[in-house]
């Protein structure tokens, strides 16, 4: 295509700048949950993940032990320990006793608290408090102090949403919701794609038209009809109404519109020469569906296998129609629906999941973007 | 775990093996009863017209049969479930079209859906046709693309964690860990609860279905704008044309048709959102929207069929003339092939 702009080194500078912002906004977001999600869990909330390579710090608030931790060394009354316990120690920086002033006086340093108190803490949280009189009271001295922690990368949350959020169940009864939705509805769709397109038969232009407007029907619309009868099926056989044969068969039959239509116009499209050849040499209907349109459809059906895909895998509303928003056998996209309301805070939880989530279709995506992106244009540009 | 896994490759070993052998058999049938090979002229040649006007049913039958039970059922039994109570036993006439339009939540769900249908499609469309003639004038607008592309393949469910992880917001003076109130409060802003502000909100929603639809829209439009001869756009240029006409006055009327259909797929979209909603809110903050609000009607206190049929009804109404114009289109394309 001739370049309208870009004469001039100025607006051609604009245009690279322009498409930079873009790429930049609409990779961030995703980038932040794959940063959060190998992040550790306390550092999340320490510190934004565009800082995860930098020390995080934070200012804490902290209680030293009460008087009857004290003890008499020197002629004076001690109270020593460290102030992160037995916990993980982390760096300190500065500390201080007024919440005013959290970070009053560097690490190491001695703090006069007056009538000859005096403070002194370490960087590894060790401290020393002293007096030359006898504490007293229930409750000890407040201390306020910065700390940092070095970035620190683990796995640990894909190990604790995998294992023990039942996130791993749930990639697999996605897989065992999707694949068989995604291989069911082809063979189906080529043998009606195939008549709709090559055969005569009375009635052919008026089922085109009701796919086509099919194609367009909400969802919304069959979803009570069907789970009315799901229902009703599963008492009348005393069977549960929430199984995967019935979703499977559900997707099948949303998908199925697209999947015809987009097909047709494909299989309609091949030359007419070589089905007529082929007639010619006695070869059936049959005959010159499974030996030659098929062969010759491999990209549209590897197109529509790939939409079919990351539909079922992406779905949330038929996944919690009809198998539920809750138990065994929920999908992935339901059970990061349910964690959502769950571990609302952790974040640390829902960055992993989500990103377990979005691996397989941004693995599909990105292996086979070619035929996605054939299907996209073949299926949009004419109809919808 | 094992036996979910040996159940779904059976399943799928069934279900392809019964549809190879349904289609091989009633073939294998058809050839049978009506035999075209092995026997005298005037027979063969009336078994091959029984034939012909026999397999091609047999080849949309199951097709047929799906598409049935699946969507043109659904969609008949809707339209009867909307006049009926909430179990569907007794005739109530009009009362869940009045309920409806009497509801606060329904007419909040309906001002936020034209709301939603206002801003995401053009937006999508817009931001996808710039980024497309952009992307087309430099080295790595393939890799552009590719980037800017794949939110498409991400779910909304999972869309809506990373955005609301975007969205996040902690007390003021406290460190921000949601990117958009740490930029916010680092030029000196006030921290926001983004997603419960209301009117606004709706609009946070809207920025997550953008950043996914703005790939497709990109993509469709580019494969546009490569069709634009060019000599039209060097013609332009030699009689002077600057870089805006040469967008507004040639390529944007070229592509009109595939702008109509990037938008109404969109609108399309739009109208059915549900799962965003759903996610970050749940209608809270006077977010609902129709889809949600109607999964909501389905399940709230047992259940309300008669109330969600409606909503439904309602959501296919606005779909109706998208439909009604795709079927003109097709049938103009095909020439009734």
């Amino acid at each position: 295509m001739a370049s309208p702009t870009g004469k001039s080194f100025g607006s051609r500078f604009g245009v690279h700048i322009a498409v930079l912002v873009f790429v930049v906004i609409w990779t961030v977001p995703t980038l932040g949950i794959l940063v959060s999600s190998l992040r550790d869990k306390d550092q999340i909330i320490a510190s934004g993940w565009w800082n995860s390579f930098a020390s995080s710090s934070q200012t804490e608030a902290g209680r030293l032990p009460a008087a009857s931790a004290q003890a008499q060394k020197d002629g004076k009354y001690v109270i020593e320990g460290n102030i992160f316990g037995d916990g993980a120690k982390r760096n300190i920086s500065a500390f201080g006793v007024k919440s005013a002033a959290p970070t009053q006086y560097p690490a190491g340093s001695t703090a006069d608290l007056g009538d000859g108190v005096t403070l002194q803490m370490n960087a590894d949280g060790g401290f020393v408090l002293s007096s030359p009189n006898v504490f007293e009271g229930e409750r000890g001295q407040r201390v306020y102090y910065a700390s940092s922690a070095p970035p620190k990368f683990t796995t640990d949350n894909y190990r604790t949403v995998l294992f023990s959020e039942g996130i791993g169940r749930s990639f697999m009864n996605s897989l065992t919701v999707t694949i068989p939705s995604t291989v069911i509805p082809i063979l189906i769709a080529a043998f009606a794609a195939y008549a709709l397109a090559w055969m005569r038969f009375p009635g052919r232009a008026l089922l085109i038209a009701v796919i086509i407007g099919l194609l367009v029907v909400p969802l919304q619309m069959s979803l009570i009809p069907l789970l009315k009868l799901y229902n009703g099926v599963g008492a009348f056989f005393g069977v549960p109404s929430k199984t995967y044969l019935g979703i499977w068969l559900a997707h099948t039959g949303f998908g199925l519109p697209f999947a015809i239509y987009l097909l047709r116009s494909y299989i309609a499209g091949l030359p007419r020469e070589i089905m007529e050849s082929a007639r010619i040499d006695g070869a059936s209907d049959f005959e010159i569906f499974v030996k030659i349109v098929l062969p010759l459809s491999f990209p549209v059906l590897a197109s529509f296998a790939i939409f079919q895909f990351l539909w079922v895998w992406n779905d949330l509303l038929v996944a919690m129609v009809f198998l539920g928003t809750e138990g065994d056998q929920i999908v992935l996209t339901a059970k990061l629906n349910a964690l959502l309301g769950s571990r609302g805070g952790d974040w640390e939880i829902l960055t992993t999941s989500a990103f377990v989530t979005i691996i397989v279709p941004l693995i599909v995506f990105f292996s086979l973007q070619r035929y996605f992106v054939r299907g996209l244009l073949a299926g949009s540009v004419k109809g919808g | 775990m094992a036996a979910q896994i040996f159940s779904a490759i059976f399943v799928i070993i069934v279900g392809v093996g019964g549809c190879v052998a349904y289609f091989w058999g009633a073939n294998k049938l058809l050839d049978t009863i009506f035999p075209s090979r092995g026997v005298k002229g005037g027979t063969a040649i009336d078994n091959l017209r029984r034939q012909g006007m026999i397999r091609p049913w047999l080849f949309v039958g199951p097709a047929l049969i799906i598409l049935t039970i699946y969507l043109i059922y659904p969609v008949v039994e809707t339209l009867r479930l909307s006049f009926l109570d909430r179990g569907g036993g007794n005739f109530v006439g009009f009362a869940n079209y009045e309920w409806a339009f009497g509801d606060r939540e329904f007419r909040n769900s309906i001002l936020n859906n034209i709301m939603w249908l206002a801003v995401a499609p053009a937006a999508c469309t817009f931001l996808g046709l710039i980024i497309a003639v952009l992307t087309d004038k430099i080295w790595w607008g393939t890799i552009a693309k590719s980037l800017i592309f794949l939110p498409l393949a991400i779910s909304f469910v999972g869309a809506s964690v990373i955005w609301k992880f975007i969205y996040e917001y902690r007390g003021e003076g406290q460190t921000q860990i949601g990117l958009l109130n740490a930029v916010i409060q680092y030029f000196g802003g006030q921290p926001q609860v983004w997603i419960s502000l209301p009117f606004w909100n709706d609009f946070f929603l809207m920025i997550i279905l953008i950043w996914i639809q703005t790939g497709f829209a990109m993509v469709i439009l580019s494969s546009a704008l490569r069709g634009i001869p060019e000599e039209t756009l060097e013609a332009a240029v030699i009689d002077g044309a600057n870089p805006f006409q040469i967008f507004w006055k040639i390529m944007v009327p070229q592509i009109w048709g595939t702008i109509a259909v990037v938008w109404t797929t969109i609108t399309i979209l739009v109208l059915k959102v549900f799962d965003i909603v759903l996610t970050m809110t749940n209608g809270q903050w006077n977010s609902q929207v129709l889809a949600n609000l109607m999964f909501d009607w389905m399940f709230r206190g047992g259940g309300d069929f008669g109330r969600g049929a409606t909503i439904a009804i309602i959501i296919m109404v606005a779909v109706i003339p998208i439909m009604v114009w795709n079927i003109r289109q097709a049938n103009k394309e095909t020439g009734g092939h």
